[in-house]
C-alpha cells in the first residue's frame, strides 16, 4: 500500500526468512568478519577472471541463503538482483545458474535495497511466495571497469573509497520466522552537480538524506523509531555530510542511531581511505551483520538506506555530473 | 570551481557544494609534493648509479649507458607491479613514482596484467597502452613540434 508520496507499507509483513553474506580476503580482515557466512582467502576465488570471481560470490550468497532458509532453488519464484558490472553480468549469470525467473536491477550500490524492496513487494502482494534478492561487488572488477587497472600506481585522494568484495542475498517469504520487512521508500535521483568519481560520498549524501527524510515524513514517524539507521556506502566523508545536512534540515538523529555500512565493515587500520563502498557493502553488512544482530535481539527495528552513484566510466569522462539515488527498507523483528 | 562550471549549477547545487566542500578532507598537497620529491629523487639517483655501473663495469659510454639503465629500471618496475607492490608504493609516493620511467612501465604492465583475462589480442594487446597511449601520442607530437622549431631557428 502506498503511503505518502513514495513509501510502500507492507501490510502482510513479508519475512526475511534467511540471508547470507560472502566476502573476500580484505573483508576477512575487517571489523565484521564474524558476520560473514563464508570468507575467501583468494580474491580470484579460483576463477580465471575477476568478473567470474564476482559471479561466484553471488552464486554462493544465493545458494547459502536458500539453504539456510530450508528451501530449494525450485521453491523460489523470482530472483531480483543487481551489481556494478556492465550489463549486470554477475546477476544475469547467477540467474543462469539458479534457473529461477529473473528480474535484473541496476541501482548501482543501492541495488541491494532496491532488490529487497521489490522482493518484499512481490511477496506482500501475493505475486510470489518466495523471492530472492541479491547484490554483489568485487573490488578488482569494479576498479578495472570504473577506474584504473588494479596494479596501476595512481594516488587516491583522501575522499576515495574501497569497493567491497562481497555478495549478500536475502530470502523473502510469505510466512516464516525472522525479521519482517515493514516498509520501503523508493528514492528520487538527486544530482548536486558533483563530478568527482573519487568523492562518491559527497555526491550520494543528498540522495540518502532526501530518501530518509521522505521516509520519515511519509510514515509520520521520528528517527528514534528505529534502533539503527544505516546508510549504504557514504563512507567517512559522506556520512559526516549527511549527518550535518539532516541536522541542517531539522532532523537531529543521534549518532548512535545513524551509521553507515561503509564505516562499519572495515577496521580503522585497513587502508580503505574514506571507507567501504559498492553493492556488496550494504548487502553484506545488512544481510550479515545487521541480520545477526537482529536475530540476537540487539536490534528491533532498523532502516537501511542504500545509496547508489549512477555514473558510468564514460559519463564522467564526458564531464557529466554524478546522479545518485537511495532506497530505504525498514526491517523489524 | 571555475566560473564557467559554476554557471551551469543551480543555486541549490552551489550551496550544497560549498556545504560539502567544507566537510571534505583536502589532498595534502605539500606533504605529497615532499614525498614525490624524495621518492622521485631516489629513483633518479638509482638510475644514475646504474648508469655509472654500466659505464664502469661494462663497456658503455655516457650516451649508450642510458639504454641498459632505463631497461633495468623498467624491469624492476614491472616486477614490482607484477608482485603487487608498486601500487602501494605509489599511493604513498604519488607523482614520485608516476613521473619517472618506472611509472610509465607500471601503467603498461598493470594494464597488460589486468586485461589478460580477455585474451592476448583483444585483452593484452588492445589494452596495454590504454593509459600509456596518451603519453606516447602527445610525447611524439611535442617532440615533432620542438624539432620543427629547432629546424626553423637553426636552419
Amino acid at each position: 500500500m502506498l503511503q505518502g508520496h513514495q513509501t510502500w507499507v507492507f501490510k502482510n509483513k513479508p519475512v526475511l526468512q534467511s540471508s547470507a553474506a560472502i566476502g573476500g580476503p580484505f573483508e576477512a580482515q575487517g571489523a565484521l568478519a564474524e558476520d560473514f557466512d563464508l570468507l575467501h582467502e583468494d580474491i580470484w576465488l579460483g576463477q580465471d577472471s575477476f568478473e567470474k570471481a564476482e559471479k561466484r560470490l553471488m552464486e554462493e550468497a544465493c545458494e547459502t541463503a536458500i539453504h539456510k532458509g530450508g528451501l530449494k532453488k525450485e521453491d523460489i519464484q523470482f530472483y531480483l538482483s543487481g551489481d556494478l558490472m556492465n550489463q549486470i553480468i554477475s546477476s544475469s549469470f547467477t540467474a543462469r545458474t539458479l534457473g529461477v525467473p529473473f528480474l535484473g536491477l541496476f541501482g548501482a550500490c543501492s541495488s541491494a535495497m532496491e532488490g529487497l524492496a521489490l522482493a518484499a513487494l512481490l511477496v506482500d502482494s501475493g505475486f510470489a511466495q518466495n523471492a530472492l534478492a541479491a547484490a554483489s561487488s568485487h573490488n578488482a572488477a569494479a576498479e578495472k571497469q570504473f577506474r584504473y587497472p588494479t596494479e596501476y600506481g595512481a594516488q587516491k585522494p583522501p575522499t576515495a573509497q574501497w569497493t567491497v568484495t562481497g555478495a549478500g542475498a536475502g530470502l523473502v517469504t510469505k510466512e516464516g520466522n525472522g525479521p519482517k520487512i515493514t516498509s520501503a521508500t523508493i528514492g528520487k535521483v538527486i544530482d548536486m552537480g558533483l563530478s568527482d568519481p573519487f568523492n562518491m560520498g559527497a555526491a550520494m549524501a543528498p540522495a540518502a538524506v532526501d530518501t530518509l527524510q521522505n521516509h520519515l515524513k511519509d510514515l509520520n514517524i521520528d528517527a528514534t523509531y528505529y534502533d539503527l539507521i544505516a546508510t549504504g556506502d557514504l563512507g567517512r566523508v559522506g556520512h559526516q555530510i549527511a549527518g550535518d545536512l539532516l541536522a541542517d534540515h531539522g532532523f537531529n538523529i543521534p549518532s548512535k542511531i545513524l551509521t553507515d555500512c561503509g564505516l562499519l565493515i572495515y577496521k580503522d587500520d585497513q587502508p580503505v581511505i574514506a571507507g567501504g563502498s559498492g553493492c556488496g557493502c550494504s548487502a553484506t553488512v545488512t544481510y550479515g551483520h545487521f541480520m545477526n544482530r537482529m536475530r540476537r535481539g540487539e536490534l528491533k527495528r532498523i532502516l537501511v538506506v542504500a545509496t547508489g552513484a549512477l555514473l558510468s566510466p564514460m559519463s564522467y569522462q564526458q564531464k557529466e555530473s554524478i546522479p545518485c539515488v537511495a532506497h530505504a527498507v525498514s526491517i523489524e523483528m | 570551481m571555475s566560473s564557467q562550471k559554476k554557471k551551469n549549477l543551480t543555486p541549490t547545487q552551489q550551496k550544497y557544494q560549498a556545504f560539502a566542500k567544507a566537510r571534505e578532507p583536502k589532498r595534502p598537497v605539500l606533504l605529497n609534493s615532499i614525498r614525490a620529491f624524495f621518492v622521485g629523487g631516489i629513483i633518479c639517483t638509482l638510475g644514475q648509479a646504474l648508469q655509472w655501473m654500466y659505464m664502469t663495469y661494462f663497456k658503455f659510454d655516457e650516451v649508450t649507458a642510458s639504454n641498459p639503465t632505463v631497461a633495468t629500471l623498467i624491469i624492476i618496475s614491472v616486477l614490482l607491479t607484477g608482485f603487487g607492490v608498486y601500487d602501494h608504493i605509489a599511493q604513498w609516493a604519488g607523482a614520485g613514482t608516476a613521473v619517472p620511467v618506472t611509472g610509465f612501465a607500471n601503467s603498461v604492465c598493470s594494464a597488460a596484467i589486468e586485461h589478460r583475462s580477455e585474451g592476448y589480442v583483444l585483452g593484452v594487446g588492445g589494452n596495454m597502452f590504454k593509459l600509456a597511449g596518451s603519453v606516447i601520442v602527445y610525447g611524439v607530437f611535442s617532440a615533432f613540434v620542438v624539432a620543427l622549431i629547432k629546424i626553423i631557428l637553426k636552419g
